[in-house]
């Protein structure tokens, strides 16, 4: 194959793949679990609106909680059943921390609510925004960014460019090569709907050269349309979305911009699908797939319902070998450790790996820096890693700002590389989120201090007020007492001409 | 000779000028300082520093009337802060004045509560709501937790209840992991 028009990005490493462990065998169905637990919260921005109570009869593909707000997500019954329970209940999050959670009693019926499929050739763009804002879907490579807010394109923004993310650079993850070889049709479907949407002048699918069936299926499915698919070379993190823009257009899309703001909106190939899905079906976003690799005895790809429990997905793959320890949600680069087995499958769920010595030995001890550089040859955002980890180390905070923390996609390629074996990313995700909790801290101050600043003001201007009335009343009363005075010697004199006149009568 | 003083002169004049117009015209409102102290402050309001709030502590601490360890919520690390901001020694916090404790924020228990609007009285930034002989609340989003509502209250319905962390404000901790013992080697 040859790569041609490819503009190859700074730095990238080239982990072992090990995709092929779990892309031997088709996507399966899981059977459907007794219970499912769905988080409120699945996707980034405002926790969805319950809509249901306990007790509750809900069929599949009802909406159990609504988007609360432009950013946010709704959540639908992934199956028929009963509201079991509202209760926080541990989500797959680094943090281990309980979230609230609807859990649904299936009947096993699967009964699907009505299907409403959505004429969307006849809709304008506003209208299918609308329509897509409660279909539940989010940008499902990982990011889960409600998907209508990736459509809607202010008056003064044009999109030029639609790509389609179909990279998937991360090692062991394969779930969206095997949707890709299976459904390629939808994938297109999707894109195209998307790009009417977005009214984008042209489409491009950006996909790795270790994916050539799915390259094959797509090229075959978008035989009689305009749509334009590229390979790029295998090389993490070609799946960022800025380092695919970079790869497939040559555009770098600078610092503090988003790409939009260049004309160009990126979506993944599951989430065009799901939108084809909600649209031509009337189906809302309430599965997905999952890789299960690693350690078990049968890796493979399933089409899990949201909040089936992982502990069922892992049985299904045939169970764990022994020595498993941990389990990894996403890949072995980006993701992080799951807090326990009896968390629910959810919007972001797209592997999970499990751990084993062999897979993953145990860390090597960590050496000092000897500013060897090759982080920053490594760095596809072209940032400073030493330097970023000095000051993070230090929680210099402000320093490390201003070397560009947040533009970190903490893609892991400095620890991969450094010779020291640092952990380099735990310390920027450490520097970060403690940034975030700082300038939160700071708002509630500002706020804090406007509030207390405003009610001194209320009471100064009471004071005042009640000074002036008191002031008026006082002189209210000298009024009066003058009045009664003036009354006196008026009647005094009247008095007087009364006895004048009365010895005049006399006289 | 002549013409450059005469130069001089008119320039020192033109200047003289302008910088007196920029220093009526630009003139800052208040101390900038205070200012700046109080940006670092956390704004709890508590009184705890032994001033009525945060503002008239930072005006103290302008002036040179207060030591900069004297805000137990802003504990150390606000101490540190201000010795950064004011070029002084930095000095942990000073006990007296209190501890520094996680954060919390006040409720009230509703079916305990007689009304008395005594609390809303207390609260420095107006985070409770209630009319006379009403049950009152506490917008918690909004209270600093400064504690000062908890003395008037005459039934004792106020308590403290420490903010827990959720997996929306959970931070990632700084990283733990084993060195190279290098005196082996
Ligand atoms: S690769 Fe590691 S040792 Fe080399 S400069 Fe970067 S952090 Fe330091
Ligand atoms: S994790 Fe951040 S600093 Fe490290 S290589 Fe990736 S983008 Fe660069
Ligand atoms: S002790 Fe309380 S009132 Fe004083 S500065 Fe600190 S927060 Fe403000
Ligand atoms: S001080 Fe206590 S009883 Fe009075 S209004 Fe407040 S909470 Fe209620």
């Amino acid at each position: 194959m040859e790569l041609k028009n490819i503009f190859k990005f700074n730095g990238g490493v080239h982990p072992n793949e090990n995709k092929s462990l779990s892309s031997s065998l088709p996507i399966a169905r899981l059977p459907i679990p007794k219970t499912l637990v769905l988080p409120l919260r699945q996707h980034v921005g405002h926790v969805a609106k319950l809509k249901v109570k306990v007790g509750d009869q809900v069929l599949k593909g009802q909406i159990i909680a609504e988007a609360d707000g432009n950013i946010s997500a709704a959540i639908h019954a992934p199956t028929s059943g009963t509201i079991l329970k509202i209760s926080e209940e541990i989500i797959p999050h680094p943090s281990g921390l309980p979230d609230f959670c609807v859990t649904i009693e299936s009947d096993l019926k699967d009964k699907w609510i009505e299907k409403k499929p959505i004429a969307w050739k006849k809709l304008d763009s506003a209208a299918l925004i609308e329509a897509i804002s409660s279909s539940g879907i989010v940008g499902l490579g990982g990011a889960v960014f409600p998907s209508h807010m990736k459509l809607k394109v202010n008056q003064n923004q044009s999109i030029e460019t639609l790509v389609i993310n179909a990279a998937e650079c991360e090692p062991f993850i394969t779930c969206d090569d095997m949707f890709m070889r299976e459904t390629a049709d939808e994938i297109i479907q999707g894109t195209l709907i998307a790009q009417t949407i977005l009214q984008a002048k042209q489409c491009v699918i950006g996909i790795e050269d270790n994916k050539i069936e799915a390259y094959q299926a797509l090229k075959k499915a978008a035989q009689k349309t305009s749509i334009e698919i590229k390979i790029v070379p295998t090389l993490y993190p070609s799946g960022d979305a800025k380092r695919l823009i970079y790869l497939l257009m040559g555009i770098e899309v600078p610092k503090e911009k988003r790409s939009v703001d260049l004309g160009i909106q990126v979506f993944n190939v599951a989430t065009v699908a799901a939108i084809y899905r909600y649209l031509e079906l009337g189906e809302p976003s309430i599965s997905r797939i999952v890789t299960i690799t690693g350690n078990v005895q049968n890796p493979q790809n399933y089409e899990a319902l949201f909040g089936t429990p992982l502990s069922e997905l892992i049985e299904a793959a045939g169970g764990k070998l022994n020595k498993t320890q941990k389990f990894i949600m996403g890949g072995p680069m980006m993701g992080f450790d799951l807090p326990s087995i009896n968390v629910p499958v959810t919007k972001a769920m797209n592997c999970v790996i499990e751990s084993s010595p062999e897979l993953f030995p145990s860390p090597k001890p960590v050496m000092p820096c000897i500013r060897c550089a090759r982080c920053a040859d490594a760095c596809p955002v072209n940032l400073q890693p030493q330097e970023l980890y000095w000051f993070s180390k230090s929680s210099q905070l402000e320093k490390a700002k201003d070397y560009n923390l947040f533009d970190c996609i903490e893609c892991g390629c400095c620890t991969y590389v450094c010779p020291s074996n640092i952990p380099l990313v735990q310390f920027y995700r450490y520097a970060k989120s403690e940034i975030i909790a700082q300038d939160k801290a700071k708002e509630a101050a500002n706020t804090a201090r406007e509030r207390n600043e405003s009610r001194l003001a209320r009471i100064e201007r009471e004071k005042k007020e009640r000074a002036e009335k008191h002031a008026q009343k006082a002189l209210g009363a000298q009024e009066k007492n003058s009045d009664d005075e003036k009354k006196l010697t008026i009647a005094a004199a009247m008095e007087r001409v009364k006895q004048t006149q009365q010895e005049n009568i006399k006289n | 000779m002549i013409t450059a003083l005469l130069v001089m002169i008119f320039l020192a004049v033109v200047l003289g000028l302008v910088l007196g117009y920029s220093a009526i015209k630009f003139k800052v409102d208040g101390d900038p300082m205070v200012a700046r102290i109080d940006a670092i402050l956390p704004q709890t309001q508590c009184g705890q520093c032994g001033y009525p709030g945060c503002k008239p502590y930072a005006t103290a601490i302008a002036k040179g009337e207060a030591d900069i360890n004297q805000c137990p919520p802003g504990g150390d690390a606000g101490a540190k802060a201000l010795a950064e901001l004011m070029g002084m020694e930095f000095k942990p916090l000073n006990q007296e004045h209190g501890e520094q404790k996680p954060r919390a924020v006040a409720l009230i228990d509703e079916s305990t509560c007689i009304g008395c609007t005594l609390c809303i009285q207390a609260c420095p930034v107006d985070a409770i709501l209630g009319a006379a002989k009403q049950m009152h609340t506490i917008i918690a989003s909004e209270c600093t937790g400064c504690e000062l509502c908890l003395p008037p209250c005459p039934v004792d319905c106020i308590t403290m209840e420490p903010v827990l962390e959720n997996s929306q404000s959970w931070k990632w901790k700084y990283p733990v992991y084993n060195i190279q013992n290098v005196s082996k080697a």
